[in-house]
């Protein structure tokens, strides 16, 4: 087992927004202030490490042909938790994501680490792919969320660094996030090719 | 009944509040099977659907969930409504209506993990919605989501022949040209029922 590894792939050769392209519904549409990315971000990280070690656990039980369905029981069961804990603690974060907690269910990077990783790995290892693929998920979203708060409403993380009225409000609507994650994607493949450019 | 609300819904569903465009419900679908029309409009119709009918079963379904008191088990029971419908479409479609079910191929299962599906569920259950509604929510929803897929597609396929800058090429450009999607859906949030 090799966590530097992992953790490089999770954060930037293999990472789940960037690269391998998946959990797109709830990176464009929460990342609209640093708060909300990094409520999401936990969250998701936090589901995503908890139901890979379960899968684990379970991956010479669950048999073949119904281990889809197996595994989406096992993170609907986590995502229930994550929602009403943070519904009791974090009240605030719970409201202004709203829906899309729910919807980690169907979050294609959580399904995918288990289809792909958790089913044929032992649990330490599947753990700590959780946690990488996590944290390269977070980072994304603050990234992004960051670059939208600042750009829209003149504001990083609460406060105000510029005033709101000379802010492009369209970067927080709907439109900013498609673009700001198009430009995103366009900078890792340009990085990308410089690095292999290089050698 | 009142038919404008149910015109109002409906309005809503297709272009104000388009899943795709203005709630970003069902991204994966769009961006992963828009490459060709016909694919598309296969994903599209068969979404319609899906949400119709998920949005049919899940409001009986969320009745009981209150009744006994579980509504905390809400996104868990869904999710298995919606994977066990999609089974069940499946396994019919093949048995019933086998041309149909050749053009859908391997959308069908896809459905499960589309969030446009549980959302709409979600949304019903959110906005009180009573059983017409939540239908009529659950079937203009995926008509909005076929509307989008199919402009995008056609815009995708002219890609092809497009020469954008080496890193733009692929998916990013196709998300540049959501974004411009997203932007000409914004000038109907002005539509809004008179009466």
């Amino acid at each position: 087992m090799n966590v530097g590894k992992q953790l490089k792939e999770g954060l930037l050769t293999q990472n789940p927004v960037l690269i391998q392209l998946l959990g797109m519904c709830s990176t464009l549409a929460i990342t609209t202030t640093i708060s909300n990315g990094i409520g999401m971000g936990v969250s998701v990280t936090i589901i995503l490490t908890l139901s890979n070690i379960f899968i684990s656990l379970l991956r010479k039980i669950i048999p073949e042909q119904v281990r889809i369905a197996c595994y989406i029981v096992v993170i609907a069961g986590f995502v229930t938790m994550v929602d009403l804990l943070l519904q009791a603690f974090f009240p605030d974060i719970a409201e202004s994501l709203g829906v899309f907690i729910p919807l980690i269910v169907v979050n294609c990077i959580i399904l995918a680490r288990a289809e792909s990783f958790a089913s044929k790995n032992k649990p330490v290892a599947a753990a700590v792919d959780g946690i990488c693929q996590g944290i390269g998920y977070t980072l994304v979203l603050l990234v992004m969320s960051a670059i939208r708060e600042l750009l829209g409403s003149g504001a990083l993380a609460g406060n105000q660094i510029f005033p709101a009225e000379y802010s492009a409000s369209l970067i927080a609507q709907p439109v900013g996030g498609f673009l700001t994650l198009g430009c995103l994607i366009a900078l890792m493949q340009w990085a990308q090719r410089k690095v292999k450019g290089g050698k | 009944m009142q038919w404008t609300t149910l015109f109002d819904i409906a309005l809503g569903a297709i272009l104000i509040n388009n899943f795709i465009l203005a709630q970003f419900l069902g991204i994966c679908p769009f961006m992963g099977v828009s490459k060709k029309m016909d694919t598309a409009v296969g994903m599209g119709f068969a979404v319609i659907f899906v949400m119709g009918l998920a949005a049919a079963l899940c409001y009986p379904v969320n009745l009981l969930l209150d009744k006994l008191e579980l509504g905390y088990m809400q996104t868990v029971a869904f999710i298995l409504v919606i994977a066990a419908l999609v089974q069940f479409v499946e396994m019919f479609l093949k048995k019933a209506v086998p041309t149909l079910y050749q053009a859908l191929g391997v959308y069908l299962p896809l459905i499960t993990t589309n969030c446009a599906v549980l959302g709409v569920v979600l949304l019903n259950v959110q906005n009180d919605y009573n059983f017409i509604e939540s239908v009529v929510y659950g079937i203009t929803g995926g008509a909005g989501f076929l509307l989008a897929i199919v402009l995008f597609a056609s815009i995708r396929e002219r890609l092809e022949f497009a020469d954008p800058p080496k890193a733009f090429r692929g998916f990013p450009i196709a998300l540049v040209t959501a974004g411009l999607m997203a932007l000409c859906f914004m000038g109907f949030q002005g539509l809004r029922i008179p009466w």
